[in-house]
């Protein structure tokens, strides 16, 4: 708020600071405020509550606005009819691997092409970036043939987690996100570390992973997210019921379910992103704008 | 991940010989040899990673779709999945849908996120809450938020939350997905309130970068809000604004999880049915592997001329 006050936007301060400007404004800001709780928080809590409500009343018109006779029955029953407790264990495995492969693999890659720059650097940098403009959509069908039947070594992948953790390393916004913050590294603590004796992997460890931190934090974030959110390549590739992520699971589950129970369900399967989001929401807003800003 | 917490170390025993040390030209070659073998061992394994989950399957797919595999051989059959695929009534069905739906999200779905963003730009006050609360729908994974737009917003009976708001407003009530006339409209309100978080939020980083000299000088040849909208707004977020559509045009285009859970695939009299969903019955449902890569081929091909479509676009405007 009050950094803002110094910065001009579309409309002067002092035209909304004084007389009919400022009416129009605080109505404005009041209607906007009121109008973005109800569509944006307005479905979340339409959702909570009316997973507690009980299929009679969830039937009846008009809908009421508060269940009359909450039924915690229904997430207890989401909770142990679709066996959720394995269906987010699963799914938190998957996204801890995928941050730990990503982190380590994609900030090595990234540092490389940054600092240590080696021959024909640019060429593979310029074909990662290249698998930015193909749609996941294409490579869903040859990706899954090479997943159950991986070239040379000829081992499926099907049910186990490789199938989720490696695809999710050539990613190359992460490449390119991470490489340009160490770019912004200078040269001449490379030059020190060097001139110490120290090999190119303590040069990563102990001076460009410590300054690192923000973005490290980015990608760990955008790792876990984007496990928790995918669908249908987990779907394809996790097909016994024993390894299905949570979305999977939930929908595996819809057909044969009441559907406040797979509301609740639904309910619980966005607790954990939620949190992460309202925990982490200036690192995520951050990461963000800074991949793009520039463009 | 062993490959690169291996790097080499050849130097431990010792001391490391210093870069000034004697015979310059041996060491300088020796080193760059070394040098580079070093960067590639940081590379490898995500290189790795890039050429059998990304590359490969490009090319891959690309040589499928001119193959057929039965019981275990495959055969060259030149343009057959292709005059197969194309010959599928579903296939003109799933692009129109598809299309439209492009078309009805840009409408929404762009223009919406850009001016919810001049606005947030505005205010002085609670700029911060209302930054979390379009985006907080961004985090829901799809398949819960969309389960909660098929149950409770698009029930078609009375007890719908839609429907109870436009009784409550004396407006007729629709059938939502079970409509096919309202099949595409309901997906792209469910999708735009799932997505537009992220474009808002990067409009909104935009719009701090203009330099508020502009909107003065503006402001004092008497323009008023409207017209330094379009005098200084749009051509200040241009480049943005033609990124966002691009990206935009791309993922709209591989609609999927709306239709198959909304929709439950195909939608009332096909109207939902888009053209990844298609690749994905024709891909695992219909044991039609090669079909499903012809089609993502033509995806490939129909995306890549929009991209050179916007290439041209935004050359000639710089």
């Amino acid at each position: 708020m009050a950094q803002d006050s110094g910065t001009r936007t579309l409309i002067s301060q002092t035209q909304i600071s004084r007389g009919r400007g400022r009416v129009i404004y605080w109505t404005l800001l009041v209607v906007v405020v009121a109008g973005f709780t109800l569509v944006f928080l307005g479905p979340l809590y339409w959702m909570v509550t009316g997973a507690l409500k009980s299929g009679q009343e969830i039937a009846q018109t008009p809908p009421s606005l508060f269940p009359k006779d909450p039924q915690p029955q229904n997430y207890v029953d989401a909770w142990n009819n679709l066996a959720l407790a394995k269906l987010l264990f699963n799914t938190f495995y998957y996204a801890i691997g995928a941050v730990l492969f990503q982190l380590v693999l994609d900030t090595a890659a990234a540092y490389s092409l940054s600092k240590l720059r080696p021959i024909f650097g640019n060429v593979i940098l310029a074909l990662m970036l290249g698998t930015l403009m193909i749609p996941a959509m294409v490579l869903i069908v040859p990706q899954y043939v090479t997943v159950i039947d991986l070239p040379i070594v000829h081992i499926n992948l099907l049910d186990s987690p490789f199938a989720i953790w490696l695809p999710l390393v050539a990613n190359a916004f992460n490449i390119f996100l991470l490489k340009r913050f160490f770019d912004s590294i200078p040269e001449e603590l490379m030059a020190a570390a060097l001139m110490d004796g120290a090999t190119s992997l303590r040069t990563l460890w102990s001076i460009i992973l410590p300054l690192s931190r923000p973005i490290l934090g980015v990608v760990s974030i955008f790792a876990v997210t984007a496990v928790w959110k995918d669908f249908l390549w987990p779907k394809l590739v996790m097909p016994s019921p024993e390894t299905r992520t949570v979305s999977v699971g939930i929908y595996a589950f819809a057909g044969g379910t009441p559907m406040n129970v797979v509301i609740a369900a639904s309910v619980i399967a966005a607790i954990p992103t939620v949190i992460i989001f309202l925990i982490f929401q200036r690192n995520i807003m951050s990461g963000l704008t800074t991949g793009s800003i520039k463009g | 991940m062993a490959i690169t917490t291996v790097p080499e170390t050849p130097r431990k025993p010792g001391r490391p010989p210093s870069p000034y040390s004697a015979r310059p030209q041996r060491t300088s070659l020796g080193r760059k040899v070394r040098d580079n073998l070093t960067g590639h061992a940081f590379l490898i394994g995500a290189v790795l990673c890039f050429v059998v989950f990304s590359w490969y399957p490009m090319i891959r797919g690309i040589v499928m779709s001119f193959q057929r595999t039965r019981r275990g051989e495959t055969t060259w059959v030149g343009w057959d999945n292709y005059s197969r695929i194309i010959a599928d009534p579903s296939f003109w069905t799933a692009w129109q849908n598809t299309f439209y739906f492009t078309v009805l999200a840009l409408a929404l779905g762009y223009v919406v996120p850009f001016f919810v963003a001049i606005l947030l730009n505005e205010f002085r006050h609670g700029k911060g809450y209302l930054r979390i609360l379009v985006y907080l729908p961004v985090m829901l994974p799809p398949a819960s938020a969309l389960f909660l737009f098929k149950f409770y917003a698009y029930d078609p009976s009375e007890a719908g939350l839609f429907n109870a708001i436009l009784k409550a407003l004396h407006l007729p009530t629709s059938q939502w997905m079970q409509s096919p006339e309202m099949t595409m409209p309901a997906m792209v309100v469910a999708s735009t309130w799932m997505n537009m978080g992220g474009a808002v939020l990067i409009y909104l980083a935009s719009l701090q970068n203009i330099p508020g000299e502009l909107y003065e000088a503006a402001e004092l040849d008497g323009a008023g809000i409207w017209r330094r909208i379009l005098h200084v707004t749009i051509p200040q977020t241009r480049l943005i604004l033609a990124l966002l559509a691009m990206l935009q045009i791309v993922a709209t285009m591989q609609l999927f999880i709306e239709p198959l859970i909304l929709a439950n695939g195909a939608g009332a009299e096909d109207s939902a049915t888009s053209v990844a969903y298609l690749i994905y019955q024709h891909g695992f449902f219909q044991n039609d592997l090669n079909g499903a890569a012809a089609l993502g081929v033509i995806m490939l091909v129909v995306l890549a001329g929009f991209s050179a479509v916007y290439v041209r676009l935004t050359a000639k405007q710089d």
